[in-house]
């Protein structure tokens, strides 16, 4: 079994699936079929995940190697490390949690035409790309995915978005298309530094290289401004707020909620793997960046007057949360920041996903001030909603606390000033979740004149395993940890920066 | 001066293994009650009542186990699992139970539990759909009303299950668990009635406001972190004494702030007042008895900080008697009932921080009068809840008067509580608080006679304005309209935990003074050498009783033996100051609010237009770039295409000036 190409697997099944949901001529059966493939395709993942072998010395597991363009030392080269597994595994999970909860989104585009199937099937399209992002273990494959990603993405906005799509998506297109250009133009001299040959462009093969320190910054920065812009950060965060509120709720997780973590994910495998030295050098700006978008996130996130925008606004925030532990270039941090990663994308789902549960019972409308006093008429949507606020704000006990917790831990070891600057955040994410949840379910009970259905079936398991994992993962984030923490030792190795380690309990070093 | 014990908690072998049932009992209450739906809704607070006294079941043998030990080997604790594995933070979640927790868990279980039990009483009829603001219902949403009563004892449930996870925990990782899991009910039941809006707003103000103290308690953890490498107690303890002072001082000061927040101790304690807006129940257990003093709680456990670190715990005395003035002067101007009794809980804290702020000395009367105030103070809370039950929920004392007439066991209950709080002996308060006093006035130099004295004067406020809050409910004459009002004693279920607290408030102290609770506390908090205060101990024990006698016989001229204008009479710049609670509100709202709230939204205007703008000039280029893709039938393939050729341009001219 354990030889079987589980990474490849992964990304044909719903390649082959988006293709049998397109044609398929009913789109009930459309959903139905699209749900079946994210499920089969979830079972195969955690199939592949159960090959994974913790204790292992290798950086990659489930490794594929072929060549592909021996010319240009291309080669298709798949593995995953802990980080990566784990976020392949949050991609998949979230995948038909978001199938369900667009169940009834499109009642509006198929009456105007648009269909049913190709969002579904765009969707199953968009698996194959983040499974393939996130395995790929040669730089050029890699930022062939990076790019490629962002056609289904481009159309799931720009056709089945709200009243700015085709703004929004062509803002996103553009942005990171201007991220991707940069980032080529230094895939492309990284080759040339490397040591060539028809594997030239693989992970290892461009490992440790002995850079030209100028030439190393030049190509770090390439790839960190491509992947700034993806994460996003200040001040290049402007058009996420703008795709989210556009997109549907669906679209808008897997948007923000993973695809957006290849600009992290990028930040640990290529920029600090790769230019260990420049990304020392560099620390200081994207600390400072970090927490700049992490205030900044925080503070317009309570001026937001539209559900959606503000939880982007939220993201922005959070993601200056997982850069700063990425740079902090502890073992804590790091790890933190990993876990980051994967709660983050729960959270961020429900969030998303319940507020879709409110827009589409309030005819589509994503104003917070629309609502209003909807404790009293959906209880249900009002606790689970509550619920994705409180993990906003990372509440204790919640799995967002613990790698918050840990960043801010982490960050301290080294950086005590960043971490003491980026504290008064949680406060301000306290401001915006509950004021958020205050304006549109406290107060009187609306007079709306009209039958607003509670949370049904369908959305209850839509929510159910968001919330279990946000409380699994709070409680026993071992799970996770125990498989993100060798790769994040692995990293601070390549980095070769010493860990902070902790003092040792009785030796009271600090007199 | 001290030795400290408490690092025995880690050598001290294995604890016993069903402690965590404490915690998961209530826990589950209160889950099979948010999750079980309207099925639960018949049986629900029922079984809510019943898991927490199965919790103070649970309690009892541990503690039996507990004093059949040598003092010495007292302290238990019991690794769980592994919670936070991650490079060198290797963080178990783990109980300890040793005399300071298994205090705790006694009174949460105990008084929560016969809250429990008289919220079966006081919610039986919860009106929450007529006390929110707007209009009537009609018969069909009624019937579709979600279940507040079930919800209000998941709540009661949740908390419980929080704060004793919350002294329970053998870290101060897990300890924050509780600490923001108790912050969650309390927001929660701050906001029960949320359909008014003016409650929500309190609900939320709370929430913030603590969570600015819990900057500090996350700050200390990073700070002990990367100092200890460790976040259990037993670690920390054994660590701290070697550690610098300056560490140690930066630790203590930021665990006050975590603590001045929880506790609504000054500057954080805005938020109590407001936090009335509860069900009375939930103002006697949490905003009284129970979680409001976990910041007390915070600093005795970290004694082996403060011990190290003098100027840190003269932070926390001061504090406290800044705080204990400041509750007393807000607490003699209020006319709502819930409000004194509030200013009253802030004034009360105040006494047991600044006796925790003592060191040694005075941790053993911080624990004792919180013990002893959380009997009496959740008592008159209920107390004050029966009055409101039998008068249609009126909180203003100006409309009460003669209810000692109507309601008997209130009267003679609250009464008790009443005596306790003012420090008459033989009651609760007065051996608890009268420790307290005699502690401040310990030491050298000018700092006794300050703090000591702000304990004394305390002391004497303290005795007028909850004297005044007595004489204006039940005694004078009556000043509400007998046609609207028919004021009745409530049922036994209210009653009956009534009567059980009030014996706490007569006995409980004498029963901890004389049943060796200072020793039984010592192994946690450390033996308090022989000390003197700077005044003779019946020079201070007689001054506080004069005092006391003074306040009270004031109060009695003023609100039982003269008549109570039923309209508050204007008052002195004074009076109007301590009405709007020393006008803390109005600095909070100019300092914070209003510059927060005008930085936000500029930001936001500038995020639309300047930052969106500078980044490339993006907004003008893509609506020129969108128009001119609509123009092009296949618009986007043709642009993706030229930009992917534009990128092997731009490949291709790398590659020749990298050759």
């Amino acid at each position: 079994m354990t030889d079987l190409p589980w990474l490849t697997i992964l990304m044909v099944v719903p390649l082959v699936g988006s293709l049998v949901v397109a044609i398929l001529p009913s789109a009930e059966t459309a959903k139905q079929t699209a749900l079946g493939i994210s499920l089969v395709t979830l079972a195969l993942g955690v199939v592949a995940a159960a090959q994974f072998q913790t204790g292992s010395g290798e950086q990659f597991q489930l490794v594929e190697e072929h060549s592909w363009i021996p010319q240009f030392g291309v080669s298709y080269a798949l593995g995953v490390d802990g980080i990566a597994l784990t976020l392949i595994l949050l991609a998949l999970v979230l995948t038909p949690v978001c199938l369900l909860a667009a169940w009834n989104d499109l009642e509006g585009e198929a009456a105007s035409g648009r269909r049913v199937q190709t969002y579904f099937a765009l969707m199953l399209v968009l698996v194959t790309f983040m499974v393939g992002v996130f395995a790929a273990t040669d730089v050029f494959l890699f930022y062939v995915f990076f790019e490629a990603m962002l056609i289904p993405v481009y159309f799931l906005i720009g056709s089945f978005g709200g009243a700015h799509r085709r703004y929004a998506a062509i803002k996103f297109l553009l942005f990171s298309l201007l991220g991707g250009l940069i980032m080529l133009v230094a895939v492309i001299a990284l080759y040339f530094v490397g040591p060539g040959g028809s594997d030239g462009f693989l992970v290892s093969s461009l490992t440790g290289l002995d850079i030209d320190a100028s030439t190393e910054k030049w190509l770090f920065v390439g790839f960190f401004i491509a992947f700034a812009i993806k994460a996003p950060m200040w001040p290049v965060h402007t058009w996420l707020p703008d795709a989210a509120s556009a997109a549907k709720p669906a679209t808008a997780v897997l948007l923000v909620g993973v695809l957006d973590k290849v600009g992290t994910y990028g930040m640990i495998r290529f920029c600090l793997q790769l230019f260990p030295e420049a990304s020392a050098w560099a620390t200081p700006v994207v600390i400072t960046l970090a927490v700049i978008s992490i205030l900044y996130g925080a503070m317009l996130a309570i001026a937001q007057t539209d559900f959606m925008r503000l939880i982007a606004f939220t993201s922005v925030s959070h993601f200056g949360f997982i850069v700063l532990g990425i740079f902090a270039m502890t073992s804590v941090g790091g790890g933190g920041a990993a876990l980051y990663m994967v709660n983050h994308g729960f959270s961020t789902a429900a969030l998303f996903l319940i507020v879709g549960m409110l827009i589409y019972r309030n005819y589509g409308s994503q104003q917070i001030g629309d609502f209003g006093g909807w404790q009293r008429i959906t209880p249900g949507v009002a606790g689970v909603f509550l619920v994705a606020c409180l993990s906003a704000l990372s509440l204790p006990g919640l799995s967002t606390f613990v790698s918050e917790f840990l960043v801010f831990v982490g960050t301290y070891q080294r950086y005590p000033v960043a971490a003491l600057v980026a504290l008064p955040a949680v406060v301000l994410a306290s401001i915006y979740a509950l004021w958020m949840y205050k304006r549109s379910m406290t107060g009187p009970r609306p007079d709306l004149g009209r039958f607003v259905p509670d949370l049904s079936l369908r959305e209850k398991v839509v929510v159910a395993p968001l919330i279990i994992a946000l409380l699994g993962l709070g409680f026993f984030p071992k799970l996770a940890l125990d498989v993100i923490d060798p790769a994040v030792q692995q990293t601070l190795t390549h980095v070769d920066v010493e860990d902070v380690s902790a003092p040792q309990a009785t030796s009271g070093s600090e007199r | 001066m001290t030795s400290l014990v408490t690092a025995s908690a880690a050598a001290a072998g294995a604890g016993p293994a069903y402690a965590w049932l404490l915690v998961a009992l209530p826990l589950l209450g209160a889950a099979v009650l948010l999750l079980g739906g309207r099925r639960t809704d018949s049986f629900g607070p029922l079984l809510a009542t019943a898991l927490s006294w199965a919790s103070f079941v649970v309690a009892l043998p541990l503690l039996f186990a507990m004093l059949s030990r040598d003092p010495s080997e007292r302290a238990v604790q019991h690794t769980l699992y592994s919670w936070i594995p991650v490079g060198d933070f290797q963080l178990d979640a783990g109980i300890l139970l040793d005399p300071l927790s298994i205090s705790f868990v006694l009174l949460i279980t105990f008084v929560g539990s016969l809250i429990h039990v008289y919220s079966l009483g006081y919610m039986k009829d919860d009106p929450s759909h007529v006390r929110g603001e707007g209009r009537e219902l009609t018969e069909w949403e009624t019937s579709r009303e979600p279940s507040d009563r079930r919800r209000f004892f998941a709540y009661l449930n949740l908390f419980v299950a929080a704060m004793l996870l919350l002294v329970l925990a053998d870290s101060y990782a897990l300890l924050f668990v509780g600490w923001e899991g108790v912050g969650l009910a309390s927001y929660l039941l701050i906001g029960f009635w949320n359909q008014n809006r003016a409650y929500a707003t309190a609900a939320n103000k709370a929430f913030w406001v603590n969570r600015v103290g819990d900057m500090g308690v996350l700050a200390a953890m990073m700070a002990m972190f990367a100092s200890f490498g460790a976040l259990d107690f037993a670690t920390v303890a054994e660590s701290a004494p070697e550690a610098s002072t300056g560490l140690l001082v930066l630790v203590g000061l930021l665990l006050l702030l975590g603590a001045t927040g929880k506790s609504a101790q000054f500057p954080l304690q805005s938020w109590l007042g407001d936090a009335m807006a509860g069900p009375t129940p939930v103002s006697a257990l949490i905003h009284a008895a129970t979680m409001v003093t976990a910041g007390v709680y915070l600093i005795v456990r970290s004694a082996p900080i403060f011990d190290s670190a003098p100027t840190a715990q003269t932070a926390v005395a001061v504090i406290g008697a800044i705080t204990l003035l400041y509750g007393a002067i807000v607490g003699l101007a209020k006319d709502d009932i819930k409000k004194a009794l509030a200013a009253s809980t802030m004034s009360q804290i105040g006494y047991m921080m600044l006796a925790a702020g003592l060191g040694p000395v005075g941790y053993v009367y911080a624990i004792m009068h919180l013990l002893t105030h959380g009997f009496f103070k959740a008592g008159m809370f209920l107390g004050a809840g029966s009055v409101m039950h039998g008068m249609k929920d009126e909180v203003n004392m100006r409309r009460f008067g003669n209810l000692n007439a109507f309601m008997k066991i209130t009267w003679v209950t609250f009464g008790l509580g009443w005596l306790a709080i003012i420090g008459v002996p033989p009651f609760s308060g007065f051996w608890s608080k009268d420790g307290v006093i005699e502690s401040a006035f310990v030491g050298e130099g000018i700092k006794p006679w300050l703090l000591g004295g702000a304990a004394l004067i305390g002391a004497g406020i303290t005795a007028f304005y909850m004297s005044r809050l007595f004489f204006m409910t039940f005694h004078g004459k009556a000043r509400w309209d007998e046609k609207e009002y028919h004021p009745h004693e409530s049922p036994l279920t209210m009653t009956v935990p009534m009567m059980v607290l009030s014996v706490g408030s007569a006995a409980l102290g004498l029963i901890l003074y004389f049943g060796g609770f200072k020793t039984f506390l010592e192994p946690v908090v450390g033996h308090a050498e022989e000390h003197h205060p700077v005044l003779p101990v019946p020079v201070i024990m007689g001054l506080t009783l004069a005092l006391v006698a003074i306040g009270a016989f004031l109060a009695y001229r003023q609100y039982a033996a003269a008549e109570v204008p039923v309209t508050p009479p204007e008052g002195s710049w004074a009076t109007k100051a301590a009405r709007a609670d020393l006008y803390q509100e109005e600095v909070n709202r100019t300092l914070f609010e209003q510059p927060g709230v005008a930085l936000a939204r500029g930001l936001d205007f500038a995020d639309r237009s300047g930052v969106d703008g500078t980044v490339g000039g993006l907004s003008s280029w893509i609506a020129s770039a969108s128009s001119s893709l609509r123009r092009l039938q296949n618009g986007l393939a043709r642009s993706y295409a030229l930009t992917m050729l534009s990128g092997v341009v731009v490949l291709l001219g790398a590659m020749w000036v990298m050759q």
